[in-house]
């Protein structure tokens, strides 16, 4: 990859998160470069939402610094931290889809908002976002109420691609999805990345996703990022915690896929 | 990175050939200026048509999508196949967008509808509305009543932390508007008594106007009113993001039930708070009646007293209290009802909250107006 590659876009120094006495993040860092797929792995509860929240500037830490292309975003004034906002694709774990739009409203939204296309033009483009998610035509008019989990997934989807950020962040986006729809998942998101040069910061548990798709991986604990590095190096670290996760039975079907796909 | 070029298609048909330069930056930014482009060009390209799009330099996905519109599916999938120049990224992604959208037409258009059709369809259906709410709500007070029975006859089942966390939120929580409020209704009565009596030299009579509104209509009517505002939408907003959140639904695969659950507490509750608030709005309705009579009528405390005390019947103390239960079931029994009507989103809690409010005030008005006219036929 070229020297651009390895510009760090996302900068997070000795992040300190704590709700109440319950510490979630100690002196946590954490750099993600421009252009990679950075996986960020760890158990239930370690903090992984948590992360992505206070790097979009949802939450304000404790101590630490938070800088995405450079700036502290909650330091920012409103205007110009909309101005980066734009430029991050967010899904969240649970969705977030707004319930009172429909899903095309809901990629629409930000369309009209942002990039000021005229409605029609939005519905258009729109529908292709919404193609591009995997969602079948007829379920651009439905709520989010009446779609299934995984499809409320493909749709949240959908809305992070609305603007063609240049972050996209991913809580967890192929829990919930069939093997098929989630293989196709990483796919795009390879493709996207390739296409338009996205840095995207994943939360998974999803094994296949980190072995197919993923330039580095980040694992999380002891309330802290234990690791940042390519695939290989991580697995390889002499921890117990990671041993278990990439050598337990659900790694090795998962990395012997992964090398059985690329002999073909 | 290079400065933004905005995004141009560039055609020519020379010497029989028809040629397409795609070039610059083909991306959302620049969308406005490339859709004219492309709708300007539409009907000029067909499938002969040799595209070169060495000089574009960045592509994304609504780049994409307005190429796709110009070349079509065809010419989309004869790009991503030929030479074109086109980055390999660029050609993954193109070849992903027309994969998506193959089969997809346009959006089919909206159902037009006669004006005088649409009235007689929304009469029907706000009959019909109206109808299903009557039978939804017999339904309820069938379920709610018969719930209330098996669990009544089984204190093991009686949620008592329930109840009185929701007795501190509907009861407690209220005294201070109600009281406020009610005192100031009972000095705006005083003075308008004051007002009109003083004309028939019978203004002492003004203690009586006082006494026998609040203990009779006003207490009990002002008090169901406010509760109705206060905890009929609280009652729907909470069970309303509970169904919203399949909550509801959580309960019943748990196998227990929801109306035990959830309406039991929040009935018994205000079946309990409306009473005593009842009460104080009563005492403090006389109070600011009293208030006005001392300082602007001269009519001192004890003769204040003595007047309710001889010519006020405890007949309507009874008939103001006995309205409050009455009031107190209809009202838990709206909020929560429109609460398990929500469906699913932010919105539909706002709608079936601001339903729960107003039909409570309408049923406690119109029940009290019912009331008034039996007590009347009955001379109680
Ligand atoms: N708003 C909050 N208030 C209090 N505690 C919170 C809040 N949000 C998260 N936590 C706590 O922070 C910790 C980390 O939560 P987080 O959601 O980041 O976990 P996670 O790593 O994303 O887990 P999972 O893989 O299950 O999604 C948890 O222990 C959680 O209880
Ligand atoms: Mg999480």
């Amino acid at each position: 990859m070229s020297a651009a590659a390895s510009e760090t876009i996302i900068q997070v120094r000795g992040l300190v998160n704590r709700f109440g006495t319950h510490v979630v993040h100690e002196n946590l860092d954490l750099d993600v470069r421009r252009g990679e797929i950075l996986s960020v792995v760890g158990g239930s509860g370690t903090g992984k939402s948590v992360l992505l929240r206070s790097i979009i500037g949802l939450i304000r830490a404790a101590s630490g610094s938070v800088r995405v292309f450079g700036e502290d975003l909650l330091a920012l004034p409103a205007a110009q931290r909309s101005l980066l906002e734009r430029r991050f694709g967010v899904l969240f774990q649970k969705g977030a889809l707004f319930s009172s739009l429909t899903v095309t409203e809901n990629v629409v939204l930000p369309l009209i908002e942002h990039a000021r296309l005229s409605r029609p033009e939005a519905i258009r483009l729109a529908e292709v976002k919404i193609a591009l998610a995997g969602l079948p035509a007829n379920a651009g008019d439905k709520y989010p109420s009446e779609l299934s989990g995984g499809m409320i997934k493909r749709a949240a989807l959908a809305r992070a691609l609305a603007l063609d950020p240049d972050i996209l962040f991913l809580d967890e986006p192929t829990a919930g999805l069939d093997p098929i729809g989630a293989a196709a998942f990483d796919q795009l998101i390879l493709t996207l990345r390739n296409a338009l040069g996205l840095t995207v910061f994943l939360v998974t548990h999803d094994l296949d996703t980190i072995y197919t798709i993923t330039d580095r991986v980040a694992v999380l604990a002891q309330k802290r990022v234990l690791i940042n590095d390519s695939l290989a190096a991580v697995a390889a670290l002499d921890d117990d915690w990671i041993q278990e996760y990439f050598h337990g039975p659900r790694g090795r079907a998962a990395s012997v896929a992964a090398v059985g796909e690329e002999s073909h | 990175m290079s400065a933004a070029v905005s995004g141009a298609a560039v055609f020519d048909d020379r010497e029989g050939v028809a040629r397409l330069r795609l070039v610059g930056d083909w991306t959302l930014a620049h969308h406005a200026v490339l859709l004219g482009q492309v709708n300007g060009l539409r009907s000029r390209i067909d499938a002969r048509v040799m595209v070169d799009a060495s000089e574009l330099r960045v592509l994304d996905t609504a780049g994409a999508a307005l190429l796709l519109r110009l070349l079509g599916g065809e010419g989309v999938h004869k790009l991503v196949g030929s030479d074109s120049g086109l980055s390999e990224g660029g050609r993954a992604l193109l070849a992903a967008v027309g994969d998506a959208m193959v089969g997809r037409g346009a959006a089919p258009a909206a159902r037009k509808g006669s004006a005088v059709g649409d009235v007689l369809a929304h009469i029907g259906e706000g009959v019909g509305t109206f109808w299903r709410h009557a039978v939804d709500l017999l339904g309820f007070v069938g379920l709610t009543l018969s719930a209330m029975l098996r669990v009544g006859l089984r204190p093991s089942r009686w949620r008592l932390t329930s109840l009185v966390a929701n007795l501190e939120q509907t009861g407690l929580h209220a005294v201070p508007i109600v009281a406020l409020l009610t005192f100031l209704v009972g000095a705006v009565v005083a003075f308008l008594g004051a007002t009109v009596l003083a004309d028939f030299g019978a203004s002492v009579f003004t203690v009586n106007l006082v006494a026998f509104s609040f203990l009779r209509e006003f207490g009990v009517l002002l008090t169901a009113i406010l509760v109705a505002g206060r905890t009929a939408s609280a009652y729907t907003a909470q069970i309303g993001s509970m169904r919203a959140n399949e909550e509801v639904d959580a309960i019943r695969a748990l196998g227990l039930d929801p109306v035990e659950l959830l309406v039991l507490p929040r009935m018994w509750a205000l079946l309990f708070a409306l009473p005593m608030l009842t009460f104080i709005a009563m005492i403090s309705g006389i109070l600011g009646g009293m208030l006005v009579c001392v300082l602007s009528l001269g009519i001192p405390v004890p003769m204040f007293m003595s007047i309710i005390a001889n010519d006020v019947g405890v007949s309507h103390f009874i008939v103001g209290m006995a309205k409050a239960p009455i009031f107190a079931f209809l009202i838990a029994l709206i909020g929560c009802m429109e609460g398990f009507k929500v469906e699913g989103s932010a919105q539909s809690v706002g709608t079936h909250t601001t339903s729960s409010v107003v039909q409570s005030i309408f049923v406690v008005i119109l029940v009290n107006a019912i009331a008034a006219m039996i007590c009347m036929e009955m001379g109680w």
